[in-house]
């Protein structure tokens, strides 16, 4: 059957292939000037009408759509890095007024240390100052307390001897006496009794 | 179907005969095609223009794409001096490359596989380019024809040459499109005849030889649309800076 089939469509085949290349002596159909007229004048419309559409209408609009873009792509870009500057100027800023900030702290810091300081000396003197004096105060009450003692002692020295001698004799001595042997035995052992 | 493969350039009337005087400009299927090809063009790149987002969508950016690509390789091979040329060379390439692609759909017309069309686009060049140069340089722009270092016996000869070249860019400007786009659309024709001639048992072979050939065939539509318009840019360089 395939055997059939093939050998008919190599008879068909012989025929069309004659008839393609018999029905090719019509000749060119470009070369036929009947319509040459026509097409030249439909040639000039179109394309006129595309030319002068394309040139009036649509070419600038894509054109200003291209600068467009790019000169939006430009200002974002130079928006970005304007900004991009000023933080960074920002941040130099931060930084300084960090910096300034720190000395400020420290001097503040220093300042009032020194203050203290001094204010701790100042303080320091006046109570030095103030115990110095009460020592002094205190010597010189001491050494008139010292220096009116052997006085005092040759007093009471007189007046309870002269009330021993009352007491144990029954006898009034004259103090001017008795004070007169206390003075006696002072100068003999003062040395003795006071120290010095 | 006719197994004619020229039969598919034929161009015939839509519609009622038009005339003007005595010339017939009768809308035909070659009309169609070229009002199709500029109306999808401007739908294109009106949607494409017509909203600026800093995303483009898809269309915009497929307008935006083309836009650049047809602006560098202006400057690439022209230079800065050509910028007032843009939309003429960007309207050219995309007539050109739209009817090229619009010729691969099946069952439609190549308006490009017309050397009527493509030799009135290429003589337009032709005209416009010398009257820049004539325009730009005065007689200097005949200079042209003398290139610099040339020995002075030779000098006659290379003249010649030269003007044979310059007055012959039309004519291969043209024909290149034409014959490309004729000789591809003809080979896919055959091929598909031979697709169905040969049947079940044999078609295969010219059946994806016609799917390989439908590929390039789409390759050399946007690679021609591209020489056309880079050719263009390239004489209309020799007319704006005059190297020789």
């Amino acid at each position: 059957m395939f055997k059939k089939l093939f050998l008919y469509s190599l008879i068909a085949n012989f025929f069309f292939t004659k008839k393609i290349f018999a029905a090719e002596s019509g000749g060119m159909p470009q070369l036929d000037p009947e319509f040459w007229i026509s097409q030249i004048f439909w040639l000039v419309l179109t394309f006129g009408v595309l030319y002068i559409v394309l040139s009036k209408l649509i070419l600038p609009k894509i054109s200003a759509n291209l600068e467009l873009r790019k000169s939006q792509i430009q200002e974002n870009i130079e928006a970005a890095e304007k900004q991009r500057e000023s933080s960074e100027a920002k941040l130099e800023e931060f930084d300084g007024i960090i910096l300034k900030s720190k000395i400020e702290a420290k001097n503040i810091f220093k300042d009032v240390r020194e203050k203290i300081i001094k204010n701790i000396n100042s303080k320091k003197e006046i109570l030095d100052k103030q115990i110095n004096d009460e020592i002094k105060k205190a010597e010189v009450e001491i050494d008139t307390l010292r220096q009116s003692a052997p006085e005092k002692i040759n007093k009471i020295a007189v007046v309870t001897s002269a009330e021993i001698l009352k007491k144990l004799i029954g006898a009034e001595i004259n103090n001017s006496s008795i004070s007169a042997i206390v003075d006696d035995l002072v100068k003999k052992n003062g040395e003795k009794y006071y120290g010095h | 179907m006719a197994a004619n493969p020229m039969t598919q350039f034929e161009v015939y009337r839509i519609g009622p005969e038009i005339k003007v005087g005595a010339f017939d400009i009768s809308f035909t299927n070659a009309s169609l095609f070229m009002v199709i090809s500029s109306l999808a063009i401007l739908i294109i790149f009106n949607l494409g223009s017509k909203k600026n987002s800093i995303l483009p969508s898809k269309i915009q950016l497929l307008a935006e794409l083309s836009y650049s690509f047809v602006s560098k390789m202006i400057s690439d091979t022209a230079g800065s001096k050509a910028k007032p040329y843009f939309s003429f060379i960007f309207s050219l390439f995309m007539f050109v490359l739209f009817c090229n692609m619009f010729g691969m759909i099946p069952y439609t017309f190549t308006v490009t596989s017309h050397i009527i069309v493509t030799f009135i686009l290429a003589a337009f060049i032709f005209i416009g380019v010398t009257v820049v140069g004539f325009i730009k340089h005065g007689f200097g722009y005949l200079k042209l024809f003398v290139p610099s270092g040339v020995p002075i016996v030779l000098l006659p000869l290379i003249v010649v040459i030269e003007i044979i070249s310059y007055l012959s860019r039309p004519i291969s400007l043209s024909v290149r499109l034409f014959a490309n786009m004729m000789a591809g659309h003809t080979m896919m024709k055959v091929f598909g005849g031979f697709v169905v001639s040969l049947g079940i048992v044999g078609g295969w072979l010219p059946l994806s030889f016609s799917v390989a050939l439908t590929g390039l065939e789409i390759l050399v539509a946007f690679l021609q649309a591209y020489v056309f318009a880079i050719l263009t840019c390239i004489y209309l360089n020799d007319a704006l800076n005059l190297h020789h």
